[in-house]
């Protein structure tokens, strides 16, 4: 459904991504793992189209993206959950989830999207006319995902969407991510939160210093020992 | 407090409040622009300055009221708005240069380029649109024969205000309730999430670049009526602008409103009780004593109230 082939990435002069290939099929739910500055995030901003390989290219369901405007993306059904949940806060909860449907089959669906959302997060549907930045960090980082669903989405990436959330909160996100995939969206995921990832993971790819050092399916990974003693500190 | 001093206190702060609804509007164009774009156009006011040579002719050539050429003059400085943004303001967007500022040291040369083009084609001189209702007035006591006090609305300005308060509920209309408003509103507040949701993050720009000077084309039409015309004017009106993007907060829609209306109350109560010729030192004062004890503006009072700050 997605692959990467070969990209290069460059901040300005700085090359942070090494020639990185990692696929996600249909389906199948991938996880990025790698310490802070490994270029996980940056894999997925240029995924997103907000940064551009220099090298390589990426096919999303056989179509080469790494040209297509990035507005234009979401619309093909790729979505990227952004890190830092970065809400529109002085929006409110529902202009936020308004935001992730504007185009398409998924501004047709709004209404049906948004009652399904606030099944998923009833907290949401209480504060719907409260502006984000006035709900706490785990309501923040559901509509951060809400909003993402909102777009009807065929592959959901998350960055880092366990970042800052008390432990209860962390399993619920990743509670949600799970039934997401159930409900037949392919994720991909990036997280410092090894354990939790390569426990959801269907697959996983090791990033270190901008390079794929190690790939695997999750129970492989887990129980790696190089992974057990640089990620899970066991 | 005697009657003739309310008389005076009361009619000081209507012409305030009729004169704070323009600018209002003046200000909400430049402060669009900022959300979205993140420069002060300092262009803002030789805009209204071209909208008002619009309805000044289409007066004086085809007796088009000016309250009618808000019709024509709006949508003409939308696409001048547009193609600034689209021609001018993009290019130097992309270059690297040594002046993190240039796009506004850009909108100054825009500025200054249409003033002087006024000036070549139109003359330097003063001139008012010699409409008949210019001087006409509502009196208090035609409508309440035992009134203790007399007030008067003049016509003109009450118009005007009218026109004023219309648009800026239709923009608000179309800020909040329509997608296309919502994505400028996210364009302003996280560009790179709004393109991430499906946002044409440079149509916007220019959108918005184009709905500010049309906004600012509407209000120019509104003031032909109650002011005088002459090509250098808009220096003065970027100065009102920006004093009131200062005094609004930053890219904030409601704090320009607010803002304009300080500001009109402000300088009428300056001209009225220090002096005709202070209004202008008022401006400014105002204007420092925001920047020192307030400098979010009002917006940053409303955004403590709203989000429990």
């Amino acid at each position: 459904m997605l692959e990467i082939r070969n990209i290069d990435v460059f901040y300005g002069d700085v090359q942070v991504i090494w020639d990185v290939s990692f696929e996600v099929k249909e389906g199948e739910v991938v996880a990025l793992i790698g310490a802070n500055g490994a270029g996980k995030s940056t894999s997925l901003k240029t995924v997103s189209g907000i940064l551009r390989p220099r090298k390589g290219e990426i096919v999303f369901d056989g179509v080469q993206i790494d040209k297509v405007e990035p507005y234009k993306l979401i619309e093909r059904g790729l979505v990227l959950c952004p890190e830092g949940r970065r809400l529109f806060v002085e929006m409110t909860v529902e202009e936020n989830l308004d935001m992730g449907s504007l185009k398409g089959e998924a501004k047709k669906q709004r209404e049906k999207s948004k009652e399904m959302v606030f099944g998923l997060f009833p907290r949401l549907k209480e504060r719907s006319r409260q502006l984000a930045g006035t709900l706490s960090g785990g309501e923040q980082q559901m509509l951060a995902v809400g909003r993402g669903l909102m777009s009807k989405p065929r592959l959901m990436m998350f960055d880092e969407p366990s970042l800052g959330l008390a432990p209860m909160l962390v399993r619920e996100i990743f509670a949600v991510i799970r039934k997401i995939r159930e409900e037949g969206t392919t994720v991909l995921i990036v997280e410092q939160n090894t354990k939790q990832s390569l426990a959801i993971a269907d697959r996983a790819y090791v990033l270190e210093t901008g390079k794929i050092t190690l790939q695997g399916t999750g129970q492989t990974l887990l129980s790696d020992e190089h992974v057990k003693k640089a990620y899970l500190g066991v | 407090m005697t009657s003739a001093l309310l008389e005076v206190l009361l009619q000081t702060l209507i012409s305030g409040i009729l004169l704070g609804g323009l600018y209002a509007l003046i200000g909400i164009g430049m402060t669009l622009i900022m959300g979205v774009m993140k420069i002060i156009n300092l262009a803002h006011g030789e805009l209204m300055m071209v909208a008002m040579y619009v309805a000044y002719w289409m007066f004086v050539l085809f007796h088009i009221d000016p309250y009618l050429s808000v019709l024509i003059a709006t949508p003409l400085l939308f696409f001048l708005g547009v193609g600034i943004q689209k021609f001018l303001i993009n290019p130097v967007l992309k270059v690297d240069s040594i002046l993190p500022e240039n796009q506004v040291i850009l909108t100054v040369g825009i500025g200054m380029v249409l003033a002087n083009l006024a000036t070549i084609f139109f003359t330097a001189d003063y001139r008012s649109t010699p409409v008949n209702y210019a001087t006409s007035a509502w009196y208090l006591s035609d409508y309440w024969r035992s009134s203790p006090i007399e007030l008067s609305l003049s016509v003109p300005w009450t118009v005007s205000f009218g026109f004023a308060l219309f648009i800026t509920v239709a923009l608000w209309f179309f800020l909040t309730k329509t997608d296309a408003g919502k994505s400028i509103r996210a364009t302003a507040q996280d560009m790179e999430t709004a393109l991430l949701m499906g946002v044409n993050v440079k149509l916007m720009r220019v959108v918005t670049f184009g709905i500010g000077s049309g906004l600012v084309g509407a209000a120019g039409c509104l003031f032909i009526p109650i002011y005088y015309l002459f090509p250098s004017l808009g220096g003065q009106f970027t100065l009102i602008a920006f004093v009131i993007t200062i005094l609004g907060g930053l890219g904030s829609t409601v704090g320009a409103i607010l803002g304009g209306l300080i500001l009109g109350i402000f300088e009428s109560m300056t001209a009225t009780y220090v002096g005709m010729g202070w209004a202008p030192v008022g401006r400014f004062a105002i204007f420092i004593a925001c920047l020192i004890f307030l400098p979010g503006g009002v917006a940053s009072l409303l955004r403590r109230k709203r989000l429990g700050k």
